[in-house]
């Protein structure tokens, strides 16, 4: 282990879903101060911080509460990938020597409904805002649609992995949906964009998470139980990649983004995908868990309904997949979501889990992010 | 949506310039790199596979297929301003020939009577009072 390698040596958190009275900026500071008790420091010792949130003010600003030290806080806004991106900052931050001991924190706080749609900064024409074509629920369901045509699978498997997430997130303390739900109870929900119903979506929500990294070779100094960082990876789409907002695309496809930063996570970290025993992917429904499940090399195209079907996915299964209950049971805080991802999989590398603990003393955890317009940040962790 | 048969010329105001041309049928406007050949539409500032800033605007062929598909079953937030009361509406992408597959809205919302591999034209429809969009429908047999 080099000096510059990372490690996470705190983590902090607000929970997840409704909190009335409460601003997305004080449920940041919530899961700051959370963090640095986690790591046993004081604001005072942090050197750096990256945040962002896309509907709650700038991160920056948390500094009024946190204390005006004079760090270098830098804000942060790459849509659902926001958190993904203070993470590779941070960590980038560290590994080059710069700095020991940095903070990088995500939260927010949406209106119901979904996202709003901005064409313009997005350069898009109003037009595609106008005639209702710029909504992210739309191309989940035609790239899930056209996904599911080529590999010749059914829809039966969409309701299993939503269940999956309520089940899990009814284990979850800090997730918004706490209720299990039946198979049928998804299917019987409306339909929102066919073939995708209400209860396999994920909502706009709230919530708060902070990371306190710190360099590798000083991470006992913190904490008896480091979590490392071996690899962060960051990309943005290439053409011919099948992406949300795209008013057209080209023939010639191109892998995704998280293809791309799936493979040089693992190829940054030197581990193979079969290693990896417990993962946090994209789930902003539950087509997208399952198309991701294969971008991002954990299993082959096509090999997932039979996955999914075993309960290889479940808490307990071979492959355990977003245990905390994902996107669908603790709903979406753009600049938190990528975060509660690695705090999830810090809790399952420490053994803290509880109820949703994977057995096995899992020892190499993996993340994906996937955002709008197309960018994806893929993480490994270990122990 | 009301489909118009045979489209007028012109069909009224436009939600945009430049998405379409006013042929009859209408053909919608594409953009096509005259250094690379990749298409895109509508037609942009620049390539997004080569970077050039050599476009030229192509009409693309009157039909293609329907590559993917979906059913808008609730109303979008602004800037969506469809016609009220929200009624659902199909969604797709349109293969025209391997050059471009473009994003549209679709004349049927029906999802029982729409499928990959259907053939499909262009057609011109009020997607809010007075207001024109390109939408594709089904080619009768």
């Amino acid at each position: 282990m080099t000096a510059t390698d990372v490690a996470i040596v705190g983590i902090g958190m607000h929970r997840f879903g409704r909190t009335d009275g409460v601003s997305g900026r004080a449920q940041g500071a919530h899961a700051v101060r959370a963090a640095l008790r986690d790591a046993g420091i004081e604001w005072k010792d942090v050197q750096f911080a990256f945040g962002g949130s896309a509907a709650s003010g700038n991160a920056d600003t948390l500094v009024n509460e946190m204390g005006l030290t004079a760090l270098p806080f830098i804000n942060v806004s790459n849509g659902c990938a926001t958190g993904g991106s203070a993470l590779t900052a941070a960590a980038t931050t560290i590994a080059s020597g710069a700095y020991d001991l940095g903070v990088a924190v995500g939260f927010d706080k949406h209106p119901r409904g979904a996202f709003n749609a901005d064409p313009e900064g997005s350069g898009l024409g109003r037009w595609y805002g106008q005639t209702g074509m710029m909504l992210t629920t739309q191309f989940f369901a035609m790239k899930l649609q056209r996904y599911l045509h080529d590999h010749a699978m059914g829809q039966d498997v969409l309701a299993a992995i939503a269940a999956k997430a309520y089940a899990n997130g009814s284990l979850n303390e800090n997730a918004w949906r706490r209720s299990a739900l039946t198979e049928d109870e998804i299917t019987a929900s409306p339909m929102v964009n066919d073939p995708l119903t209400q209860y396999m979506f994920c909502s706009p929500g709230e919530g708060a998470v902070a990371l306190v990294l710190a360099r590798a070779d000083r991470a006992r100094s913190y904490t008896s139980r480091p979590v490392y960082l071996r690899s962060v990876s960051f990309r943005t789409r290439r053409y011919g990649s099948f992406e949300v907002f795209s008013p057209y695309l080209s023939p010639d496809r191109a892998d995704s983004p998280t293809v791309e930063a799936a493979r040089g996570a693992f190829d940054d970290a030197g581990v193979g995908a079969d290693e990896v025993k417990v993962a946090q992917i994209q789930d902003t429904e539950a087509g997208a868990e399952l198309m991701h499940m294969a971008e991002t090399g954990l299993c082959k195209h096509g090999e997932q309904e039979a996955m999914i079907t075993a309960g290889e996915t479940r808490i307990g299964g071979s492959l355990p997949i977003n245990t905390d209950g994902g996107c669908i049971a603790n709903g979406e805080p753009i600049g938190a979501s990528g975060l509660r991802q690695i705090y999830e999989n810090v809790l399952q590398l420490r053994g803290d889990a509880g109820p949703r603990q994977v057995p096995g003393r899992p020892d190499v955890a993996f993340s994906h992010v996937y955002g709008a317009p197309g960018v994806s940040a893929c993480t490994i962790t270990i122990v | 949506m009301t489909p118009l048969a045979p489209p007028p010329s012109p069909p009224g105001p436009a939600v945009a310039d430049g998405l379409w041309s006013d042929s009859d049928p209408p053909r919608l406007l594409a953009g096509c790199c005259r250094d690379c050949g990749a298409y895109s539409f509508p037609v942009p500032d620049a390539c997004a596979r080569c970077s050039s800033v050599d476009i030229a605007a192509e009409n693309l062929p009157p039909t293609g297929t329907l590559w993917t598909w979906t059913v808008q079953r609730f109303q979008p937030k602004e800037p969506f301003d469809g016609a009220e009361p929200f009624a659902p509406y199909g969604v797709g992408y349109v293969d025209f020939g391997g050059k471009v597959l473009v994003e549209g809205r679709l004349v049927e919302s029906d999802p029982r009577r729409l499928a990959i591999g259907m053939r499909v034209e262009t057609c011109l429809v009020m997607y809010r009072p007075g207001t024109y969009t390109y939408a594709f429908r089904e080619v009768q047999p």
